[in-house]
């Protein structure tokens, strides 16, 4: 549903929250109350004069009756109805986020929080299944409880023992009782250690993101030559995985920026129109080094807005930066169809490619991408492949063919589409957007 | 002189305890703790059954019941389990392997020479 056919649900709710008369607010702007009546209910679209007389008795400003609902919050408000089955009204989201947009937000919000509390029972549940130190611990326990219970059987037994074999099983008990003590109180421990943490912690991945995202993915500590990543890793205060993980990150990060200083990469990448390609054989590096290095450009030193997202040859996403307009989800499902994924069916060939998400004001977004090895080359291993795309919102020529995308496809409108995992939310949907 | 047990375990008070309860039930008792060379206890020293801990260091309890059930010469011992690990994954793996019997620690005195005595008559 187009937003401006929407207007009418702006006016009419802008209306009821002040109490008026439909008849009252067709006067005043001189129409017919059943005209006011199909405007209201999106029948009729409105604009100019008397756009601006309703908007002037309403006490509203033209353009909050006129603006379009923000997609990114559709996409959440959509996906938290398919989490949660298919008992939502799914085609009258864009309504409902243009008549209650507090409550929209809300919903959106909370589904997010869902999601992150999800993310960490499971990573709570891999913690009690596979955790080393924990079934380490567990074992202790068992074992000495085990030893302790098979010793003090044979001591309360039927059996006559001497007092060779009582004093024996006595200090074996006593040493297993001091032991069994020791390893309940490491045990308790660590059962407290995640309370604490819990109140904060997601993934190791997010928490990378979230340290990244934070310093809007522009580390000056790592721009330079002598960067202590002992020091960095610190600083962040992430302690078990995440803290192993950034500095892989980080590592990475710093090789990026001794390969493109940054002064030098910053004016070339301006010079140039932030044309990957073009910096590549400026600088003689590789296409993914100034990928990446591209995404550190910050919005503050007037640089364009650029997403990142990285995926290895599984198509887990490794890496995100999200910007208004990019977003992908881990939980959901990716569409297939992102030129990241493309990327990796033909590693080492850049992918250009400009592709649109579903909306009713579609979003055109240019998006290049490598695949390409990591690591260290072996005999006869294959090699670990890595897949990176940058994406830039709002590409400042519009292509006439983009490549049609979705985020999920769950949530995705589309008809016909042959990369398509499971059946969107609501068929309504389909006819509605 | 009774049937033979070989004890791979590595605890030190549980094989003592075990050790103990056997021998009084008239069985001769061999101990090995460590994972690694475990195999070649077995083929030295050829028991009629065999009380195999999961959790050994060098080499899993899982591994030592393969390479048993590979091996002519001890393929057709009974096996038997112990693990402070009651997973049911656990319990299907050694299953898959062809132990005779899985026990789960903390266990009695009373049901570990129950099923000894079992595996002998089977």
């Amino acid at each position: 549903m187009p937003h401006r056919r929407l207007t009418g649900s702006r006016i009419r709710e802008k209306r009821l929250d002040q109490g008026l008369r439909q008849s009252a607010v067709a006067e005043a702007v001189g129409i017919s109350p059943s005209y006011l009546n199909l405007i209201e209910h999106n029948r009729r679209r409105i604009a100019g004069k008397l756009l601006h007389d309703l908007a002037r008795v309403l006490g509203a400003d033209p353009s909050h009756l006129t603006e379009g609902v923000d997609s990114e919050l559709l996409d959440q408000m959509r996906a938290a109805a398919a989490a949660f089955g298919e008992t939502a009204e799914v085609a009258r989201a864009e309504e409902v986020a243009a008549r209650f947009p507090g409550w929209a937000g809300l919903i959106a919000a909370q589904a997010r929080r869902l999601s992150v509390l999800e993310e960490r029972v499971q990573t709570l549940v891999d913690r009690m299944a596979y955790d080393p130190q924990l079934a380490s611990s567990l074992h202790e326990v068992i074992s000495a409880v085990t030893a302790i219970r098979s010793s003090a059987s044979i001591l309360v037994g039927q059996e006559e023992l001497d007092a060779d074999w009582q004093r024996r099983f006595h200090e074996n008990i006593h040493t297993d009782s001091r032991r069994l003590a020791d390893s309940s109180e490491a045990l308790i421990a660590y059962l407290e250690a995640p309370q604490a943490e819990s109140a904060t912690a997601t993934s190791p991945m997010e928490d990378v993101e979230a340290y990244f995202e934070a310093r809007d993915v522009h580390i000056p500590a790592l721009e330079v030559a002598e960067a202590d990543l002992d020091a960095v890793v610190a600083e962040a205060g992430l302690v078990g995985p995440a803290a192993k993980l950034l500095r892989i990150t980080a590592t990475t990060y710093h090789q990026d920026a001794m390969a493109l200083p940054r002064q030098a990469f910053e004016d070339a990448s301006v010079a140039l129109g932030y044309d990957p390609v073009a910096l590549a054989a400026k600088f003689s590096v590789g296409f993914d080094v100034v990928l990446r290095r591209l995404a550190t450009l910050s919005r503050g030193d007037g640089h364009p807005p650029m997403g990142l997202a990285v995926c290895d040859a599984s198509g887990t996403l490794t890496f995100l930066k999200h910007v208004p307009g990019f977003t992908l989800s881990r939980f959901a499902g990716v569409c297939p169809l992102w030129p990241i994924f493309r990327a990796m069916g033909q590693p080492m060939r850049p992918v250009r490619a400009d592709v649109v998400l579903p909306g009713a004001v579609p979003t055109q977004l240019r998006c290049f991408a490598v695949a390409q090895p990591v690591g260290q080359v072996q005999f006869d291993v294959p090699p670990a492949m890595q897949s990176t795309m940058l994406v830039l919102p709002d590409p400042p020529d519009v292509v006439r063919d983009p490549l049609p995308v979705g985020v999920s496809c769950r949530i995705c409108p589309r008809s016909g589409c042959s990369s398509r995992r499971e059946p969107s939310i609501d068929g309504d949907m389909l006819q509605a957007l | 002189m009774g049937k033979r047990v070989l004890l791979i375990e590595d605890e030190p008070n549980i094989i003592e305890a075990i050790s103990f309860i056997l021998s009084r039930d008239g069985w001769t008792v061999h101990t090995h703790e460590d994972g690694e060379t475990a195999m070649d206890k077995v083929l030295a020293f050829p028991p009629d059954l065999i009380i195999l801990d999961v959790m050994l260091p060098g080499r899993s309890g899982f591994d030592i019941l393969r390479d048993v059930r590979a091996h002519a010469q001890t393929g057709h011992i009974p096996v038997m389990m112990l693990t402070a690990r009651g997973q049911d994954k656990d319990r299907e793996l050694a299953g898959r392997l062809g132990v005779n019997h899985f026990m789960t620690k903390p266990f009695s005195n009373t049901e570990v020479r129950d099923h000894v005595r079992h595996l002998m008559e089977a």
